[in-house]
């Protein structure tokens, strides 16, 4: 049905565009050189300009509108994280300026001086000072961007020794996420995908003669303390991954042969973003699209879809194939005392080895 | 520079006798209006037609994923079973769609079409330097886009780890199904690709630098020659690293090198390789890369200069700042790669050192925009088609440019990195404004490949739907994109986090659709007005560059007798002193009157 639909509206339009060239054809039989614009045409495409301009920003409006509230811009939940959404509000807002007087310059100027038969445009090639005045104005915006950008950077990639950092290592398969912590000693036990034994359960190739890797802990979860600076190592046995974590600003590659990493200190527990009225609105706004669809499926006799419930999440954001969009962990942020609990159930590396 | 008239008048009397056969005219043509033909033909039609319907087939993936979908079942046959399309072909399709629309519609396209009409019409050349050179050239090409389609033909389909190939995804068959003899064809047509675009771009440095007619002196050459030129310099610098890459791909792959691959367990097994990098391969692919972006944009932008100065029927304002801009992009280009890999793993101080020259670059194409902005100013504009996709150009630059000082510092990177903004990002800056560039440079030079007019009616429905569907898909995908939704994502459906993100994909798809439906009406015209459109004059457009002032029919060495000699520059448009609003490049300057210096 569907098919049959389509096609019949395929052939429509096609109908449509072939009796809408005869029109033309018609129409213009009696005009020489009749496929140049003329004053007609500039005087409708003129117009046409400023209702493109018109279009521009309302489209421009229309979407801070619908989907404004989606951008990641507030509510971010490490320390880093206000510093990296405040350039970005910073140069979102230069951006709209310079976009809203551009756009209407250019359509406007398209509009005023639409050609006329009779009329001689400006002979006006060059002027030093104008071009010296778009030159430097660009120069000195884009090197405040440039300072604050780069100081904002160094403070990110910085790591500092001695913040004494929880050490995680994020390790990456196709497609799943693992973690590792250093256990008592927070120090990681050394590592190779050589040493991966899937018979004794040694998924991640720690180390076995190494003393440090004996209380390392495996985990499918990441549980963080709020508070405290987290240093990622991250790991990939097979192909390039992202370990993307949208709610902290933070991500990097996951690059199989080398360790890479990325450090930040999360400061919302899930429990304190789930109370935030921001998030509530999201997460209200999501189950109400969630039970609309639900109502579909059922209709067809398909399972409803779950509760929504908030939960920060690290993302693959590395193309990695076939379920690339299926490859995610759930980060837990939690007091101290929850995470030292949740950690003290954990199965010790040494432990977990099946013997 | 009159030695080199002289042989070429010598080379004319040549060209007139010699007996051209269908073959020599038609297939192995060595004259550069046909070869710039087969081009357009192959390059920008075909290819175009398949980029863009596989952009349309990824578009309905996303906004309808769980739903069956007839259109997927009849093309996709095999890979969308029951008609819901399959995960690894949803990789490929991006994969393919990427490299069609950036190396084989917009560089092989746009260069091959353009540089190859215009730089002998333009500076007056009887033809390139070598014809010969540039049948093989096109050749080439042909071969590659036969080889890349046919990778759909093979039984675990096309390459399928993104157009940007990052082993080990690429370089490991058990790692996705597309890694084996999909990635394989990739790499051989790739390979071909480059080969055919290396001897494209140094036949157009030689020939601008050798064939210029007399009084062309580079001081004088139309924009339009001067951003052909100094592509192709980019090309030469930058296509033989994607080259040695890809044959670095194929020993890792083949012969059991380890250039990118290292401490790699797949499958069960651990595999040999020890030692290589995987950044290395990133390195290499965007020193290419992001040159590439501007290998497409900077003839967009010069095909685009010519159009606006004519149709404004005022001078190019600021030609000296335009050229310089054109150098310094071109020269910044080659220095700014590393911002694709601000998070790749390599050392942040160079991440420091890339936001610095990346966000440079911002300024000369400020200035760009600035002058085309100005050469509007008090102009008497001609609307016509070419006008509207050059103005549309100017705006979907400016609009897609600006988010680059997002992307370009790396500190905003981190949470945008690979998310839709980018995708917007580079849609708008180098897809859209590349292919307006495209479409304006067709509307414009129609008359001079095919001797007719194209309709101008269908034109303008042409250019504002197309304007207002490019808009409606990549403005509001910018959003989506800040949300944090990852790119090449099959569905979004396992994550309930973006489910508010559903009703903004569906809007950019109806946008989409309609957008890629109505370039049925431009391939409709293109097609009639070969064959029955309006027979043109010569010099349709009043335009002052030499093409003009050749005969509207083809010959191989484009003018009768003499070649123009050359006076002025090409943007003496409504100079005081003289009755017309246009004074042609090879008209000599009246007692008294005063050239422009540059």
């Amino acid at each position: 049905m569907t098919a049959l639909l389509t096609i019949i509206i395929v052939l429509f339009i096609a109908v449509a565009i072939w009796q809408m060239v005869k029109i033309f054809d018609l129409a213009e039989a009696r005009l020489d050189n009749n496929q140049v614009a003329n004053d007609k045409d500039n005087r409708i495409n003129g117009y046409l300009m400023i209702w493109f301009l018109v279009f521009i920003y309302v489209i421009t409006i229309v979407s801070f509108w619908k989907w404004g509230d989606l951008p990641l811009v507030s509510n971010s939940a490490s320390e880093h994280g206000p510093q990296l959404d405040n350039l970005m509000i910073i140069s979102m807002i230069i951006i709209f300026f310079v976009q809203t007087v551009t756009q209407f310059l250019l359509h406007w100027f398209a509009y005023k001086y639409k050609g006329e038969k009779g009329r001689k445009a400006l002979f006006y090639a060059d002027n030093d000072k104008l071009e010296f005045i778009w030159t430097i104005i660009p120069v000195v915006v884009l090197a405040g961007l440039i300072i604050y950008g780069l100081f904002t950077w160094t403070n990110i990639m910085n790591l500092d020794a001695e913040d004494d950092p929880l050490v995680v290592e994020l390790y990456a398969q196709q497609f799943n996420w693992k973690a590792r912590y250093g256990g008592d000693d927070n120090v990681l036990g050394k590592a190779n995908v050589r040493l991966i034994d899937i018979d004794r359960a040694n998924i991640l190739g720690v180390d076995e003669s190494d003393p440090n890797a004996e209380d390392d802990v495996i985990t499918t979860e990441l549980h963080l303390p709020v508070g405290r600076q987290v240093l990622f190592k991250m790991r990939s046995q097979d192909v390039l991954h992202s370990a993307y974590m949208p709610h902290f600003r933070a991500q990097m590659n996951c690059v199989p042969g080398m360790i890479t990493q990325f450090a930040f200190t999360p400061t919302v527990t899930t429990e304190e973003m789930r109370a935030n009225p921001d998030i509530i609105d999201k997460v209200a706004n999501i189950n109400r699209i969630r039970v609309e669809k639900s109502e579909k499926l059922v209709a067809k006799g398909e399972e409803a879809l779950d509760r929504y419930e908030f939960d920060y999440l690290l993302l693959c954001n590395k193309i990695c194939g076939k379920s690339h969009y299926n490859m995610q962990m759930k980060i837990i942020v939690e007091t101290q005392e929850e995470y030292d609990a949740w950690m003290s159930e954990q199965k010790k590396f040494k432990e977990s080895l099946v013997q | 520079m009159s030695a080199h008239v002289d042989t070429h008048d010598h080379d004319d009397d040549h060209g007139h006798h010699h007996k051209e056969t269908f073959v020599t005219k038609y297939i192995f043509s060595q004259d550069h209006k046909m070869i710039a033909k087969q081009y357009l033909i192959t390059g920008v039609i075909i290819m175009g037609i398949i980029g863009i319907l596989m952009s349309l087939l990824i578009r309905m993936q996303i906004a309808w994923p769980e739903e069956p979908n007839v259109v997927f079942e009849a093309l996709l046959g095999k890979w969308a079973p029951d008609g819901v399309m399959d995960a690894d072909i949803y990789l490929a399709l991006v994969t393919i769609h990427g490299t069609l629309m950036v190396f084989f519609v917009l560089t092989a396209g746009l260069s091959g079409t353009f540089s190859n009409l215009l730089i002998p019409l333009q500076i007056g050349a009887r033809d390139m330097a070598s014809g010969f050179l540039n049948m093989i050239s096109y050749w080439l090409f042909f071969v590659s886009c036969v080889i890349m389609i046919s990778s759909f033909f093979v039984e675990f389909g096309p390459a399928a780890a993104g157009w940007t190939i990052y082993p080990p995804l690429s370089a490991l068959p058990m790692s996705q199904p597309g890694s084996g003899m999909g990635m394989t064809l990739w790499l051989v047509s790739m390979a071909i690709f480059i080969a055919s675009s290396l001897l494209g771009s140094l036949n157009y440095i030689v020939t601008v630098i050798n064939l210029r007619t007399k009084g062309m002196s580079m001081t004088r050459l139309p924009l339009t020659i001067w951003a052909f030129f100094i592509t192709a310099v980019i090309g030469v610098i930058s296509f033989p690293v994607l080259l040695s890459a890809a044959l670095m791909l194929i020993m890792d792959r083949s012969f059991g090198t380890s250039f990118f691959l290292s401490d790699i367990f797949i499958q069960g097994e651990v595999l040999h390789y020890q030692g290589g990098s995987p950044v290395l391969f990133e390195h290499l692919f965007w020193f290419l890369g992001h040159p590439e972006v501007y290998i497409v944009l900077l003839p967009a932008l010069g095909i685009t200069s010519e159009i606006i100065s004519t149709n404004s029927r005022k001078p190019i304002f600021g030609y000296r700042a335009m050229v310089a801009s054109i150098l310094a992009i071109a020269f910044l280009s080659t220095i700014v790669w590393g911002h694709h890999m601000f998070i790749s793993g390599m050392n942040p101080f160079l991440g420091s050192v890339f936001t610095f020259t990346t966000l440079l670059i911002a300024i000369p194409s400020a200035v760009k925009a600035f002058n085309y902005i100005t050469t509007l100013w008090k102009g008497n504009l001609q609307l016509n088609p070419a006008m509207l996709f050059s103005i549309g150009l100017v705006s979907t630059f400016i609009t897609g440019g600006l988010t680059g000082i997002i992307l370009g510092d790396s500190a905003l990177d981190i949470n945008v990195h690979d998310t839709y903004f980018v995708v917007a990002h580079f849609h708008l800056v180098m897809g859209i404004s590349a292919l307006y560039g495209v479409f304006a440079g067709i509307y414009h030079w129609f008359p001079k490949m095919y001797g007719r007019m194209m309709n101008k009616n269908l034109g303008y429905i042409h250019f504002w739907v197309t304007a207002i569907c490019a808009y409606g898909v990549f403005f509001p995908m910018h959003f989506i994109g800040m949300a944090g939704l990852p790119r090449r994502y099959y569905t979004n459906s396992n994550f309930p986090l973006f489910d508010d993100t559903a009703d903004a994909n569906v809007v950019i798809t109806i946008f989409a659709l309609i957008g890629g439906l109505v370039q049925l009406v431009f391939l409709y015209n293109f097609i009639r007005s070969i064959f029955y459109g309006q027979k043109t004059v010569q010099n349709p457009w009043r335009s002052n560059t030499l093409e003009w002032t050749a005969p509207v029919e083809h010959f191989h060495g484009n003018w009768h007798g003499e070649i123009p000699h050359v006076y002025r520059w090409a943007y003496d448009y409504s100079k005081p002193g003289h009755d017309e609003d246009f004074v042609p490049q090879n008209v000599p300057l009246k007692e008294g009157e005063e050239e422009l210096q540059h």
